[in-house]
């Protein structure tokens, strides 16, 4: 393969070895004054040895931790088509305005009269994500997605103990993220996995023999893990419903729907945001986020506490709300990733819209650009990422592992792989609005020829990648022989 | 994952649909997990077993094996009270993949009746039940 064709390239990249192989005895960063107070020792319960830190210069740091940030990839770097992660671009004005002093100084224990701004912020971003999804009411209490679920089940947990009886049971598709089963069964509900059709979408037939009077509800990410629209999910909510269960619409693909699906309608009781993946405040690195939840009235009642009130022009914090679930944490989250997804929403304002089209229309172009190079197992039409797996390469010994280090050499991020779950060796691509044509061509291009080589030379696809300064790790080795200490 | 041509088949013990093993001595019954489901999983680096006292449902999850792939459930094919556990999978998690049906084993259930274990599958209808799944 040509090089030169993609944006992966050499440079003068520079060797860096660990802290401790840079130190040298005696070395320090900043010269701290003689002690001038009399020495006062601890006690030797409290003692012990010290941990070996290597001595090192300030310069010796910042241009250690400079350089591995050289060899570091991100989506200001280049194409991140990490699927189910819905990597698009941070706008640097998100930034700008979370960074104004009247929101980045501001303390949650200020009297209300002086939080006047960030309140109406608040209560805004929540009538923006209400408009979004047709639902009545939102909470912006939870801090990450998993954490929005939890409040979810919660609220459906809280409402089942307020009809007068508790149930036992969630239903969950195959296709469910990870944290569905977990925050279910953090409630105490045990999940009962639901399979999915030939068309890669749950059928109300298999929800109905499941469906009974001691299950709470269903947890359905909507389009599925594989990108696909759950077309029967109003059938199934109508389904749920009747036998006195609710519905947990999990938002993480709402990327796939913003702007032209109403949720309310779709029956969902209950939905979470992933502001870091939908309204695109910043991504990885475990947090800060936000996973705001959203409501329709039969769940209204039960949202966290303290609630954004508006009178007239006036805005407070409500704690009356005698059924809520109560607070999920102190204060009110990580607020300036809030101000972040505001800054996006009003930003893009109608144009959400296109933001939608150009996810779908860009994960689609993939597909068709990839058809024939990668077995798709479920061709059916997807949204807003796409799923093929090695079944193709894997003739020639060559795995979905291998596809993605070779990527890395050519200058993409590589998708996700090996989920979901219900597709074996899966590769899923999700490119987001973010991409030009010009790009998308680009990675195309590239899959293409890394599927022409595991064909005509396969070996050479499994020794990859070549061009990054450290090469493929051996995982089972560094999972089997952890070393968790330097010295 | 191994071509179906290369699976290692054992006729002296009995296999569930999630790629369990399990062999009988009077009401202890041996559980591992077979070639295929080993194959499936890759490079094992960690197995979280039962502990010993523990009781099992059939077809249920009582462990997990991690791979450097993803984590898997280890489900119990029996039900009982769990009498035994591999130590030797602590420190060597490997011998899952180098000998799923001798040095791999997983644990040891003590059953009431063979009720469960009859109920498994036996090595023909195994093989052509891992056959169609390759296909």
């Amino acid at each position: 393969m040509s090089q030169s064709r993609y944006p992966g390239t050499r440079g003068l990249a520079f060797k860096e070895p660990l802290l401790w192989e840079r130190a040298h005895e005696g070395r320090i960063g900043i010269s701290i004054p003689e002690q001038d107070v009399p020495e006062s020792k601890l006690d030797a319960s409290l003692t012990g040895p010290a941990p070996k830190l290597p001595d090192l210069s300030e310069v010796d740091v910042i241009r250690h931790y400079t350089r591995l940030s050289s060899w570091n990839f991100g989506v200001d770097t280049g194409m991140y088509p990490l699927g189910s992660c819905t990597m698009k671009y941070n706008p640097k004005i998100n930034e700008a305005v979370a960074s104004l002093p009247g929101f980045a100084n501001i303390h949650p224990l200020m009297p209300e009269s002086c939080l006047q701004g960030a309140l109406k912020l608040m209560y805004e971003l929540e009538q923006d994500l209400l408009k979004m999804t047709g639902m009545k009411a939102a909470s912006l209490q939870p801090s990450a997605g998993a954490q929005g679920e939890l409040a979810g089940i919660l609220m459906i947990h809280a409402y089942h103990s307020h009809k007068g009886k508790q149930r036992s049971k969630m239903i969950m598709p195959t296709t469910a993220h990870g944290t569905n089963p977990a925050s279910a069964a953090l409630c105490g509900y045990t999940p009962v996995p639901v399979e999915l059709n030939k068309d890669g979408v749950v059928t109300p037939e298999a929800i109905r023999e499941v469906m009974d009077e001691d299950t709470a509800g269903i947890m359905l990410t909507n389009p599925n893990t594989l990108g696909i629209f759950e077309n029967h999910v109003a059938e199934i909510s109508k389904i749920i419903h009747d036998k006195g269960g609710l519905v947990y619409g999990d938002g993480a693909n709402m990327n796939a729907l913003m702007g032209y699906v109403d949720v309310h309608k779709m029956g969902v009781d209950v939905l979470h945001f992933n502001v870091h993946k939908t309204l695109s405040t910043p991504h990885g690195g475990g947090g800060p986020g936000a996973g705001p939840v959203v409501v329709n009235e039969t769940l209204e009642p039960f949202l966290p506490v303290p609630r954004v009130k508006k009178e007239g022009d006036r805005y407070s914090l409500c704690f009356d709300a005698p059924l809520t679930i109560g607070r999920l944490q102190a204060f009110f989250g990580n607020f300036a990733i809030l101000v972040r997804a505001l800054a996006y929403t009003r930003t893009m304002g109608h144009m959400l819209k296109d933001a939608t089209e150009i996810a779908v229309l860009n994960a689609n172009y993939i597909k068709a650009g990839l058809k024939g190079y990668y077995n798709l197992p479920y061709p059916q039409a997807s949204l807003h990422e796409v799923i093929f797996n090695d079944a193709t390469q894997q003739k020639n010994g060559v795995t979905t592992l291998d596809i993605a280090k070779r990527l890395i050499d050519c200058g993409y991020h590589p998708p996700t792989v090996y989920f979901p779950l219900v597709v074996d060796g899966a590769l899923m691509i999700e490119p987001t609005e973010t991409e030009s044509k010009a790009d998308l061509d680009g990675f195309i291009e590239a899959m293409r020829a890394i599927a022409k080589e595991a064909e005509t030379n396969p070996e050479l696809v499994k020794d990859t990648p070549q061009n990054t300064m450290v090469s493929r790790p051996d995982e089972t080795l560094a999972a089997r022989q952890l070393i968790l200490k330097g010295e | 994952m191994k071509a179906y041509d290369d699976l290692v088949f054992k006729s002296d013990v009995s296999y569930s649909k999630t790629h369990e093993w399990a062999k009988k001595d009077g009401n202890i019954v041996r559980v591992g997990v077979d070639d295929y489901a080993q194959g499936a999983l890759g490079d094992i680096v960690y197995v979280e077993l039962p502990d010993v006292g523990d009781t099992v449902k059939a077809n249920a999850a009582c462990g997990s094996l991690e791979s450097t792939k993803a984590v898997s459930d280890l489900n119990s094919p029996v039900s009982g009270k769990v009498v035994a556990v591999n130590e030797a999978l602590e420190d060597s998690p490997d011998l899952v993949n180098t000998s799923p049906y001798d040095e791999g084993w997983t644990f040891e259930v003590e059953v009431a009746d063979s009720k469960d274990f009859d109920a498994m599958m036996k090595v023909d209808a195994y093989k052509d039940f891992v056959k169609n799944l390759e296909n």
